[in-house]
């Protein structure tokens, strides 16, 4: 086993070359170059992460501006409804107001109408009455030769014509 | 030890050559050979080196090359961040480079470069090299640990809710299962490494010697062999990542422990 027969005669230029090469690499490889490998690691992986937060931002930002424009959307969308409640109930209401303008209107006419046709009927009630008081004169006078006054005829067909 | 050319020498592939010429070199009296190990090592530190290289193009979107150096740098980065916490981070560079550096170390180990006439050598598998790396992590848990709560690091022996007549008992175990760690580590490593290396030494001597005896041993142990080989190489190179990752994984828990204490 050369690592025991070689021992006492290598061991002091296997320390040596080791410790040298050891710290060769050391100082070159794990202080010189290291780091900087790491460092372009660490650069990286912030900008990896600066970039997936400025996404994030944007993506935020997005959600905030629908969000915004949901509401507004909505907003305009209820206005709009407002609108078109508030045209239905006013032309709901003109057509009311109209309807019972028109209402009132044939009402009066059918009062004056009425009005008329009581009148018509009194006037014409007087007439017969004047009629039957003259024609009641007319007839005592002829059949009975009594000369009865216009008042008295009068009184008489009314009572007549009050008891039918 | 074989003398005969035609048999294989499982452990061969584990001797360590000064190359260059350089057997004589010496620093402070010690013997400092650039050998087939230190090449190795520095192969890996140049192979990793390049495989960083694809990582710092530093593109916003990065291409493969790009995205398998960020897998394996954040892959270090969770280790932690899952087992020590943020003050994990401070730690990054020096897990991932035992890490990496463990994990070329196996990879290149297993290239099949013998074909083209250049053997690589795996010194994961001697307990010099990862008995250093086993030191060096223990030495951060006890540099971190005793800088970070001073004595009170001592409280690591008690676990919370141990009755005190419990303490004796307690303390000295869990004390030997402290200082065995960097043994456990460093051990696990070269063991792991060097038997699959001679298991697939001693496989490939199978078919070697099978197909020298004759037609008939080569086809009932050669071939056999052969199918077996194919299996374990892959079964090597899991165990290549899995080694790296409880090297790389254990040291970040022993670091949690003088991070958090409990």
């Amino acid at each position: 086993m050369p690592q025991i027969e070689q021992l006492a005669g290598t061991y002091s230029s296997q320390i040596f070359w080791l410790l040298v090469i050891f710290a060769l690499a050391f100082f070159i490889i794990g202080r010189g170059m290291l780091p900087r490998v790491m460092d372009t690691m660490a650069d990286r992986d912030r900008r990896i992460g600066d970039d997936l937060a400025v996404a994030q931002a944007a993506r935020d930002e997005a959600d905030t501006r629908e969000e915004a424009w949901r509401t507004r959307e909505t907003a305009n969308r209820e206005a709009a409804q407002a609108l078109v409640n508030e045209a239905r109930d006013q032309s709901k209401r003109d057509a009311e107001q109209r309807l019972a303008g028109i209402k009132t209107s044939l009402d009066a006419r059918l009062a004056q109408a009425e009005q008329r046709i009581d009148a018509a009927r009194t006037a014409a009630a007087a007439e017969i009455e004047q009629v039957a008081s003259e024609a009641t004169q007319g007839i005592v006078a002829r059949i009975a030769g009594i000369d009865v006054d216009g008042d008295a005829a009068h009184h008489a067909v009314r009572k007549a014509l009050a008891h039918g | 030890m074989a003398a005969e050319p035609a048999k294989v020498d499982p452990m061969h592939q584990f001797t360590i050559e000064p190359i260059f010429g350089s057997a004589n070199w010496e620093l402070a009296g010690y013997n400092i050979s650039f050998t087939n190990s230190a090449l190795w090592m520095a192969i890996s530190a140049v192979v990793l080196w390049l495989f960083m290289l694809g990582g710092m193009k530093r593109s916003l979107v990065p291409g493969r090359w790009q995205m398998a150096v960020e897998t394996f740098t954040g892959f270090i980065d969770d280790m932690l961040l899952a087992n020590v916490g943020p003050a994990g981070r401070k730690y990054v560079p020096y897990i991932f480079t035992l890490f990496m550096f463990i994990l070329f170390a196996n990879m290149l180990g297993l290239m099949p470069l013998g074909v083209v006439g250049v053997h690589p050598f795996t010194f994961t598998s001697h307990f010099t090299v990862t008995g250093v790396l086993a030191v060096l992590s223990f030495s951060i848990v006890l540099i971190v640990g005793f800088a970070k709560h001073g004595l009170h690091f001592f409280s690591l022996f008690l676990p919370h809710g141990t009755p005190w007549w419990m303490a004796p008992i307690i303390a000295p175990i869990e004390l030997i299962s402290f200082m065995v760690r960097p043994f456990s580590l460093g051990l696990r490593l070269f063991v792991a490494m060097m038997a699959g290396h001679v298991l697939l030494e001693v496989l490939s001597s199978f078919v070697i010697s099978g197909g020298n005896a004759g037609i008939g041993y080569g086809i009932f142990i050669g071939l056999p062999s052969l199918a077996l080989m194919v299996g374990i190489c892959a079964l090597e190179i899991l165990v290549a990542g899995i080694q790296a990752y409880v090297f790389a994984l254990l040291t970040s828990l022993y670091i949690n422990d003088a991070e958090n204490l409990h």
